[in-house]
This record gives structure tokens, C-alpha cells and sequence, in this order.
């Protein structure tokens, strides 16, 4: 095959940052799939637009979802990337691997599809980017007797994802890489087979740092906090002060609540513990003096997405502290989001993400009918109009005025 | 042979070092020795060290092989991605640290992404594989990231910096909660192929993928027709049917959205906020967004307080007053209209000029 010319591409292998042409030009020594791509993308580059087709449905038996179809526009042009599919195997927890497991990987994609792949989707998924349909099913055998198994794609439950924590942060409030994968392997058939009217995503995010971004990338968003007061070390409070740490201006004086005041003289941290919001901001900026409390587990937050459809929404609160025990087997979570998928899967629209579905049909209705517990901490403020919808079994249906009268 | 239905991701565990194996949950505190390093210090007085490395995300098998021999080399065959695509080289032997940077350097790694930094730009799939794209997503993080680099490499910048890049309005890669938001955007209405649209397009699905109910059923033609004044560009309806081709490379092109962060820290969560509606598609190396990054990056460093991220700054100053000191047109383009336009209305007569 002559070489063919990319002076476009080409131009992104300057400079210092890792090039992602230089990537699929190694690939496309050994595949002719990725060949293909780096003409495609050319083109691409002149002609400022895209050309690749979705559609077609692509899977392997027994799943509803996990590969996604790919199709260039051209394919007389570009026969080997006609089909150009997406895989997603499910990640391991925090993205932790050992060589051994990351080679089976690499060796096992070299077998069958492009030799690209995305480490990793923004889900969380390892993405093995470019195959054909007849490889599809023989991909999925292999990587299964591997131990791999496929991510979601779809109206369904999509791959969860977790924070490093325990694992390697101190600030983890539960076990987010034993929540993640318990929790995942818990629901198994809502990931592989979608049956639900959009997708959902939940996310596991150690702290109120939330380095997963779940409050705003997840429906069910998994934030750890804890329940009392944060522990404060007052000798590792003098060695910050004996190291000259501006204690009152970066972190009292950036406290959202004021809760936190520094004593100059005795060099000690006091902290109002009704005031504090447990931000992180302090723990943040003086790890080795201030610790989360005792008392641990996780906010549990719904609806958050991005913009499509109706604009993009943070989740909020549902359950302000659930307690994210391993020996529980995580089973108070496992039993509230059933509750709320399945409120969602009864009203919900097609298309329709789990947090539009509550804004079109009301909070309110949605914490009744899922169970949830009422509490002033779901919201920043009550309503600020009279319009309840007032339960009408509760009041009183003589339809008569106060002497008796009919109305 | 037959694949294992449901049977899971691997297990973590068996991924995990032996330093974490022995030290999991305990974990005392961290520093950031240098640009690049994360030293962990559990109660035991174990210390982890973690080396920070940028990947293009979309990379090889070749690439992964020679990161596992660095692995192998340095850090008994364990490492971690993270969330934002960076690579991270477990060590427990803190005099492997520097050998191990000193190599990667030399093999052209970057290392850096820690504390006060930018640490990779989370994107889509661009130009490379996705359907709908306004424009590609690796090319401009690359071009911004070269540009950029210097934060990449050091901790000078006010507080950490995390952008995001989308390659189409659905703002996927998570540019709405970004400090940096860069979204492909396109200008114009879908173009409908009625050939195609009378051989396979599922009619009532693909009214009701329009979100402000701009396409409407044309049972004479066996087709629908678009009322373009009520089409905001997104492409929801080309997802449905490719019958709808939206890509249109003399307008499409790139926006900026700025201000939104995830973590609890100090101030709520927040969303991105559009300052720049509208810049060109400059393949392949798009001088004017990395110039508009750079010039409101130089303006945060210049302006905010130490630890204080791009939205918090500029909610301190006020939007009105971070278009004065920028310089940046404010116009109609920049006043919401769709569904919570409201919520951002000034209510009140109290404002900078």
C-alpha cells in the first residue's frame, strides 16, 4: 500500500502535549482499519465535518447493549471501516490494573478490531474503538473466558463508575471501589439489558470533592459525607502554624459558614459543629489536621445530566446521610434505588431522564411515591407560592358550610 | 466457547498493589512533592507514590504495551488511569520516583496534571467516530493543551483548572460542569432528505426528538417539515433518523462556557456559562480558541485570589464586570432563552458597570 499523505493530521504530532495522531498512526502499521481512519480524519480536516453514520443494530446474544454501530459514509471508499463498531468492556473499579490484565487487553483487541481504544470513555467504560459486525460476537467470547465482561449502552443502566477511594484517599467517607463493583454486579440484567425509557448512570464519589463529578455526570449520584462533626488534630494545627500556613485567610476566612475560628495565640481550631455544611473546604487545605468525622456514609443525590433535553440539571438531595456499609451489603441503597427506578420506569417518557421526569411531574410526588423520607435538607428553600396539590382524601368532602347547609 | 453471561467487571482487588492491599482505608494524609507526584502517607507510615502522566485518551495497544513495561519496570506491574484520562505510576519505593520520571521525560511522556494545574481536557469523540459532531474533539484539545502546557507542567495557576471538551451541542464530556467548557455548536437547521426519511424513519419518533417541537409530520409528502425558527441546532433529530443531516462546515464551529465546578468545596456545585457564543473552526490547529482560552486563563491568574477557582473568581466580581475586564462582546446570544432562562435574570437593581 503506498503512504498515503495527512499534511493536516500531521500537524498535530507538534508540540509537547501526547498526540493522539501519533497514536493512530502506530495503529495503523499493523491495521488497515486504522489505515483507513487517518484518511478519513484527513478528509475530515479539510472538509471541517464529520462522516460517520450510527445505526444498525449491532450486539452479541444474550445482551440488549454494549457494542454500539459505526459506519463510515463512503464505504466504496473506505472498505475496511464500512464498520467501524464500538465496544465498551466494563472497567475495573478506580481503573486499577496490573500489566497482566492491560496486555490481555491490548492482545486480545490486536486479535480483532483496530488497535485503538479510549482509556477510557467518559462513563468509565475501556472503549475498543473500530471492529467489524462478524467480529463482534467472537470479541465478546474471548474477553469473556478472559474475565471481562460488556459495559451498557442504551435505555438501560449504563457502566457505574467510582473514585480512587480507600484504595488511595484519605478523604473516602465509604468504600467506593467495593460500593462500585457490588453494586454493579447487584444489577447485572438493568446494565445488559435495557428495558427502561432512557438511560441512567450512578456514580461513587468518596467525598463532597466529588472527583467523579456524580452531582452533575450521573442520575443516581453517590457523594460521601458523614453525619456528625469534623475531628480536628490540634498539634498538627501548630505545625501548619509553626510552618507558617496562612490558616486564618485560606481557610477560616474562606469557610462558607464561618463555622471555623483560629485562636492566634494558643494556635488551636474551634469549630461551631451546627454550623458546618461538611464542604471539605478545611479538610482540603489541612489534611493532616482535620479529618471527616466518625460517623460516615453518603448523600444520595437524583437527576443530575447533561443538557440534552431540557438543559442540563445538578442532581439534588433525596437522601441527605445513608449509612454505605460493606457488611450490609450495601442493601439500604440497593432497595431505594429500585424504588426510585421503578417510579421512574412507571412515569417516565421515552427519552426521558430519570431528573426531567421529576421536574415535569413534581418533587414531591416523586419522594411520596418512591418512599423517601421529607426532610427541609432536599431543598435551599420552601415554595414560594400557594399552589399545593393538596391530598383531597385528607380534608373534608361533606360538601356542606359550617352550619350544615349544603355548598 | 460460549461467553459467561452477567459475570461482571474484573475485581479490583486483584489489580490493586500490595502497598494498597496493606494500607486500604488508612491513609493519613497527602502532599504533592513536585509537579506531576502524589505521596500518600497512611497511618502506618507506608507512603504511596503516584506519577502523573497525560495521555491523548484516544491511544494505541502499542501505547498501553510500553506503559505496562514502565510499570513492570518501576512499580511491580501496577498503575491506575483516572477519571480524567491521565495514567498514574504506583510506586511504594520512593527511590524509584525520580529514575522513573527521568525515563518518561526522556521517552517524551508528560508528567504534571497535580494541585494548582490543568490536568487534561475530558472530550468526545470528534471528527474521529461520532455521528453528530460540530466539530472535532482530540485536534482541539491538543491544539489548547500544546498551548497550555506550561499549567500542565507546574501548579502556578490561582486553584486547579478542569476543561472539558464537547464536539456537539448535546455537551457530552462534561463541559457543563467545567471551569472550561469548549462546545462544538452548529448554526443551522437539519436538512431533510425525504427519500430517506420515506424509506426508514419512524415519523412520530422523530417529531417528538425535537425538544422544542420544531419538526412537525408532512402526511402528504410522507415526510416532516422544519419550522426553523424554532430549531436550536442541537441535532437530537439527526440522532433519531440520518435522514436529518445537520453538519454544515461553513457555520459550525466552537463556543466557550466558563465557571462550573463539581466539588462541594466552599461554594455549590455550578454549571459552565456561555462568555463566547461563536468562534471559527480553524483546522487543524485552531488558533482562535486557544487564543480566547489563554487570554481568560491570564486574566484568572491575574485577578484571583489564591484558591479561587474560574467561577468563584467571577462570581466575586460579577459577570458584568468580568465582561468589562475581558473585553469580550456581551450580546443577545448570551442571554438564555430556553426552558430556566429565568433563574438567570438580574433581579435586582444592584450591579457593576
Amino acid at each position: 500500500m503506498t503512504e498515503k499523505k495527512t499534511p493536516l493530521l500531521d500537524e498535530l504530532e507538534k508540540g509537547k502535549w501526547p498526540s493522539f495522531v501519533t497514536e493512530i498512526k502506530r495503529a495503523a502499521v499493523k491495521s488497515a482499519a486504522s489505515a483507513e481512519l487517518l484518511q478519513v480524519l484527513e478528509r475530515s480536516y479539510e472538509e471541517r465535518r464529520g462522516h460517520w453514520k450510527h445505526g444498525g443494530i449491532v450486539g452479541v446474544r444474550g445482551y440488549g447493549g454494549g457494542v454500539i454501530g459505526r459506519y463510515v459514509d463512503e464505504p466504496e471508499t473506505y472498505p475496511n471501516i464500512a464498520e467501524f463498531h464500538t465496544v465498551r468492556i466494563n472497567q475495573p473499579s478506580g481503573f486499577f490494573y496490573n500489566t497482566k490484565t492491560l496486555r490481555t487487553i491490548c492482545d486480545l483487541w490486536e486479535k480483532h478490531g483496530s488497535g485503538l481504544t479510549n482509556m477510557h470513555g467518559s462513563t468509565g467504560d475501556i472503549i475498543l474503538l473500530g471492529c467489524k459486525t462478524e467480529h463482534i460476537q467472537p470479541i465478546f467470547d474471548d474477553y469473556s473466558e478472559a474475565g471481562f465482561d460488556l459495559g451498557g449502552s442504551g435505555s438501560c443502566l449504563r457502566t457505574t463508575n467510582c473514585c480512587v477511594g480507600p484504595g488511595r484517599c484519605e478523604y473516602a467517607c465509604y468504600d467506593t471501589l467495593e460500593a462500585c463493583y457490588n453494586i454493579t454486579n447487584e444489577f447485572m440484567d438493568e446494565l445488559h439489558r435495557p428495558m427502561w425509557p432512557y438511560k441512567s448512570k450512578i456514580k461513587f464519589s468518596g467525598c463532597a470533592n466529588d472527583c467523579t463529578g456524580a452531582i452533575a455526570r450521573s442520575d443516581i449520584s453517590v457523594i460521601g459525607t458523614w453525619r456528625d462533626t469534623i475531628r480536628i488534630d490540634q498539634d498538627a494545627v501548630k505545625e501548619y502554624a509553626a510552618n507558617k500556613f496562612p490558616i486564618q485567610s485560606q481557610v477560616c476566612d474562606k469557610c462558607p459558614t464561618g463555622c471555623l475560628t483560629y485562636n492566634n495565640e494558643t494556635q488551636e481550631l474551634a469549630v461551631i459543629a451546627e454550623d458546618c455544611t461538611r464542604c471539605h473546604h478545611c479538610i482540603n487545605l489541612m489534611p493532616k489536621a482535620i479529618q471527616a468525622g466518625k460517623e460516615k456514609g453518603a448523600t444520595i443525590l437524583v437527576g443530575g445530566k447533561s443538557t440534552i433535553v431540557q438543559s442540563a440539571f445538578m442532581s439534588s438531595v433525596v437522601i441527605p446521610f445513608m449509612k454505605m456499609d460493606v457488611e450490609d451489603d450495601f442493601e439500604e441503597f440497593k432497595d431505594t434505588v429500585r424504588r426510585i427506578w421503578e417510579w421512574w420506569d412507571e412515569n417516565g417518557k421515552t427519552r426521558e431522564r430519570i431528573g426531567e421526569t421529576i421536574f415535569r411531574l413534581g418533587m414531591g410526588k416523586f419522594l411520596r411515591e418512591a418512599e423517601i423520607p421529607i426532610v427541609p435538607q432536599q431543598v435551599f428553600r420552601p415554595r414560594a407560592n400557594p399552589y399545593v396539590f393538596w391530598a383531597q382524601e385528607d380534608l373534608d368532602k361533606s360538601g356542606t358550610a359550617l352550619d350544615g347547609t349544603a355548598l | 466457547m460460549a461467553a459467561k453471561l452477567d459475570q461482571g467487571p474484573p475485581n479490583y482487588k486483584e489489580m490493586l498493589p500490595p502497598i494498597i492491599l496493606d494500607n486500604y482505608g488508612k491513609w493519613k494524609y497527602h502532599e504533592i512533592p513536585r509537579s506531576g507526584v502524589l505521596k500518600h502517607v497512611s497511618e502506618s507510615g507506608a507512603a504511596l507514590f503516584s506519577v502523573r502522566v497525560a495521555t491523548p485518551r484516544l491511544v494505541s495497544i502499542d501505547f498501553i504495551r510500553d506503559v505496562c513495561a514502565l510499570a513492570d519496570e518501576f512499580c511491580d506491574g501496577f498503575l491506575r488511569w483516572t477519571t480524567r484520562n491521565n495514567i498514574e505510576f504506583l510506586l511504594s519505593d520512593e527511590a524509584k520516583v525520580n529514575p522513573l520520571i527521568e525515563t518518561l521525560v526522556a521517552k517524551g511522556f508528560a508528567v504534571g496534571g497535580t494541585g494548582a494545574a490543568i490536568s487534561n481536557i475530558i472530550h468526545t469523540q470528534g471528527w474521529v467516530h461520532c455521528h453528530t459532531p460540530a466539530t472535532d474533539a482530540s485536534g482541539v484539545v491538543k491544539a489548547v493543551m500544546d498551548d497550555l502546557y506550561e499549567y500542565f507542567e507546574s501548579m502556578k495557576l490561582p486553584a486547579k483548572l478542569k476543561m472539558g471538551l464537547a464536539c456537539c451541542l448535546n455537551m457530552c464530556g462534561s463541559t457543563h460542569c467545567s471551569d472550561i467548557g469548549i462546545v462544538g455548536v452548529h448554526r443551522t437547521p437539519p436538512r431533510i432528505d425525504h427519500d430517506k426519511i420515506r424509506k426508514g424513519t419512524e415519523i412520530p419518533s422523530l417529531v417528538a426528538s425535537c425538544p422544542t417541537g420544531a419538526i412537525r409530520p408532512d402526511p402528504k409528502n410522507k415526510s416532516v417539515v422544519v419550522n426553523e425558527e424554532k430549531c436550536m441546532y442541537c441535532g437530537n433529530c439527526y440522532t433519531m433518523s440520518p435522514a436529518m443531516e445537520i453538519y454544515d462546515a461553513r457555520n459550525d464551529g466552537i463556543a466557550i462556557l466558563i465557571g462550573g465546578k463539581v466539588s462541594n468545596a466552599r461554594s455549590a456545585p455550578s454549571f459552565s456559562r456561555m462568555v463566547i457564543p461563536f468562534l471559527p473552526n480553524n483546522a487543524p490547529r485552531w488558533p482562535e480558541v486557544t487564543e480566547a482560552i489563554r487570554a481568560i486563563l491570564e486574566l484568572w491568574i491575574a485577578n484571583a485570589d489564591k484558591g479561587e477557582r474560574l467561577g468563584e473568581w467571577v462570581e466575586r466580581i460579577g459577570w458584568e464586570r468580568f465582561f468589562a475586564l475581558s473585553g469580550l462582546p456581551f450580546s443577545d446570544m448570551l442571554i438564555d432563552d430556553y426552558i430556566f432562562a429565568r433563574e438567570t435574570f438580574r433581579t435586582g437593581a444592584a450591579f457593576k458597570y
